[in-house]
């Protein structure tokens, strides 16, 4: 077997455990090239059958349109079904309190917003894209990480997971979150991708966008960012490495147009994916800080 | 290029070490030279390491992702790294040598091919080293490679190193040890980790990374089909009315279209009509893939079922059971008392019925009359479960002879067993 295939199987295997395991679980699908290839592996693990699990999406209401046409045209593909949580709304109704300033995120918002969701749907298990390549507080996580009736994450105290038997037993009020491309790093994503040929929002392609640099990095000049009246706004060619909404979302220089291409960047970059992600760079455990409050 | 990266195989190591012995050092110098570091984490890195007024940069606060471990300078937890070469892509588990996170060791070995075992060649063979030894040949990890690391520090002598080949022979004898072979390093250094060092001409091996990279990964030795049902298939649509689809992962074997198969518990017997891997019409498939299978007679199966190759040696179907477990909470493990047993995708309520005896985990001598497990305690011990289980021992193997217990009230895994 290669890499991939046994990938993939470990997966398959994974999401086939979930759902027979909870009684509501459901796919966190960010629109991200993580949650896609989640929702691809699971797409398979069921064939011929429905996808047993809804696709809930965050909306912080700073996304790209791409990524929204993107979702909308997949559930329709894959006559999935589709929950929205909105950060606007959770602002709207005083659960959160919307921060200010030119580095203003509603990346921190968007936990309130998910146990919300998570809560009024009665959600057992979130299905998340999460791998642990990508931060240090991730290389830790379970494949099923219990959270509390809180949402908490106790980093300290987690399940011990051996072979491949997930306990996903768990108290009223409680829930898991399941990570089934926990062993996946970025080009086991990429590669994926391209041996299977899964479709993706343009925005991973390189494309001119309007673009200001802030701290590093290059940003969309969209309305939803405050530029200082230094930044000035230029056209670049840039594509996403990651993307999450369009405040917290570095943009690369790049003129990739294919995931060859993509693959061959990948492989010569010198700096992590989420190298380009305003929201870690707060402090050195920003994620684990996160992470423990019920952050994905 | 894309191309020349999809066929890499996979290999599943786990590293033990103890606070001093260079384990951190190991794994550091492995991702940093096989380029699996990025800038911004090696600079983050070196952040840290100034602040924490280190000299050098501390390639340990790479792989010590916790706030705690990187406030006490130790790794607690199992952490997973990733690095690949050309040739493989490797995933490790990298666990605390302390004898207190035993229960992370053996976490962390119950998914590795190898092991790791690293001696600091100043200190030669330590209690911890055979310990280490112990747990890996106790989780059945088929290969065991000793780092006789900090050659520096003897002056690359080849008589230290043979010395301590000799000491760990002899100190592990009365182990079922299984492949094992020796290589002197420097991880600081990166002597004979990725390149071959000439400080060591009387080294005729290979570096770690080539030897990680070419060393054969074995399968279970058995190859009648075995697997478990997962989860069965049914949808709801006119174009697949009458699919029903057996999921489940091959625990081993190969399977091909036509082959007679057996139910058990039950017992039933049919053939195989079709084999799926999503949209996929596959002839054959073989252990380790995650498969739908379909079958020829309309027969009752459901998850926690197995299908297995009907000649040959069948699974045992049993409620009685030898097991060596090792115990993983703060609260003992009493006799008697009803847990949750997790047996590949079965579950049911088991209690154990007697301790025949704890090893020592240090001496690995045999500890008798003894009545309860405390937190990291490995013993062989009696259990009974309330309904009989399809199983093979852990030898034979591994998804079969394994699971997990869990507490009926806070249900935590508090421990974990390997069937005899």
């Amino acid at each position: 077997m290669t890499h991939l295939n046994e990938l993939e199987a470990e997966s398959i295997y994974i999401l086939r455990e979930t759902a027979a395991q909870f009684q509501r679980p459901a796919i966190l699908f960010s629109g991200g090239k993580d949650s896609i290839v989640v929702t691809h592996l699971a797409y398979k693990a069921f064939y011929p059958a429905k996808l047993p699990f809804p696709l809930v999406h965050i909306d912080t209401g700073h996304n790209f349109k791409e990524t929204i046409e993107y979702r909308d045209n997949l559930v329709k593909k894959l006559g999935a079904d589709l929950i929205v949580g909105s950060v606007q709304e959770s602002i709207d109704k005083g659960r959160v309190k919307e921060e200010t300033g030119y580095n203003a995120s509603r990346n921190a918002l968007q936990t309130t917003t998910l146990l919300d969701t998570i809560e009024s749907n009665k959600f057992d298990a979130c299905i998340g894209g999460a791998r642990r390549d990508e931060e240090k507080a991730r290389a830790k996580e379970r494949i099923f990480s219990h959270r509390d009736e809180f949402g908490q994450w106790n980093p300290k105290n987690q399940r011990p997971e051996l072979w491949n038997i997930f306990n996903g037993k768990k108290n009223q009020g409680e829930h898991f979150r399941v990570f089934p491309i926990s062993n996946w790093t970025e080009m086991d994503v990429w590669q994926y991708i391209y041996k299977e040929k899964i479709e993706l929002p343009s925005l991973y392609y390189t494309h001119t966008r309007k673009c200001f640099y802030r701290d590093g990095q290059w940003l969309a000049a969209e309305d939803c960012i405050k530029r200082r009246p230094e930044e000035e706004v230029v056209e670049k060619q840039v594509r996403c490495r990651t993307i999450g909404d369009i405040t917290c979302t570095g943009l690369t220089l790049s003129t990739a147009h294919t995931i060859e291409d993509i693959i061959a960047e990948t492989a010569a970059t010198r700096v992590t994916e989420r190298g380009g992600r305003a929201d870690d760079k707060r402090s050195e455990t920003a994620m684990e800080d996160r992470k423990i409050n019920g952050y994905f | 290029m894309a191309n020349g990266y999809l066929d890499m195989q996979l290999l599943r190591f786990t590293t033990a070490g103890s606070v001093d012995d260079g384990k951190s050092t190991l794994i550091g110098r492995l991702l940093y030279d096989s380029k699996s570091i990025f800038e911004d984490q090696l600079e983050a890195v070196e952040q840290a390491s100034k602040s924490r007024g280190n000299e050098d940069v501390n390639l340990a606060l790479l792989t010590d992702g916790l706030k705690a471990e990187r406030e006490q300078g130790i790794t607690i937890d199992v952490a997973y790294r990733y690095f690949a070469t050309p040739k493989r892509k490797f995933i490790i588990a990298d666990t605390p040598g302390h004898i207190q996170y035993t229960r992370n060791m053996v976490t962390g070995a119950s998914t590795a091919d190898l092991a790791i075992i690293l001696i600091d060649a100043r200190h030669g063979v330590m209690e911890q080293t055979i310990r280490h030894s112990y747990i890996a040949t106790l989780l059945g990890i088929s290969r065991i490679v000793v780092c006789v690391n900090k050659m520096d520090l003897v002056d690359f002598s080849k008589d230290v190193f043979d010395k301590i080949i000799v000491d760990y022979k002899e100190m592990s004898k009365h182990l079922d040890i299984p492949d094992t072979d020796f290589i002197p390093i420097s991880a600081k250094n990166g002597d004979n980790v990725v390149n071959k060092s000439d400080n060591t001409a009387w080294y005729t091996g290979k570096p770690l990374l080539e030897y990680l990279e070419t060393v054969e990964i074995k399968k279970s030795e058995n190859q009648e089909f075995r697997m478990a049902v997962q989860y069965v298939v049914r949808p709801i649509s006119d174009k697949f009315a009458d699919f029903r689809g057996y999921a489940g992962r091959i625990a081993q074997g190969v399977l091909h279209i036509g082959d007679k198969i057996k139910v058990l518990p039950s017992g039933t017997v049919s053939t195989v009509k079709g084999i799926y891997n999503g949209t996929q019409e596959l002839n054959e498939a073989q252990e380790g893939e995650s498969v739908n299978i379909t079958l020829n007679d309309d027969i009752d199966i459901s998850r926690g079922d197995y299908l297995v190759a009907d000649d040959g040696n069948l699974p045992k179907v049993d409620n009685l059971f030898v097991l060596n477990i090792c115990w993983f909470n703060t609260t003992p493990m009493q006799l008697r008392k009803k847990y949750i047993v997790r047996h590949a995708t079965q579950e049911v309520q088991g209690l154990f019925t007697a301790i025949d005896f704890k090893t020592d985990i240090s001496t690995q001598e045999k500890i008798h009359e003894v009545n309860e497990l405390q937190l990291n305690d490995i013993a062989q011990v009696q259990l009974k479960t309330a309904n009989p289980l399809v199983f093979e021992s852990y030898k034979q193997n591994k998804v079969l002879g394994s699971l997990i217990f869990v507490d009926p009230f806070s249900f935590e895994t508090v421990g974990a067993g390997m069937i005899i």
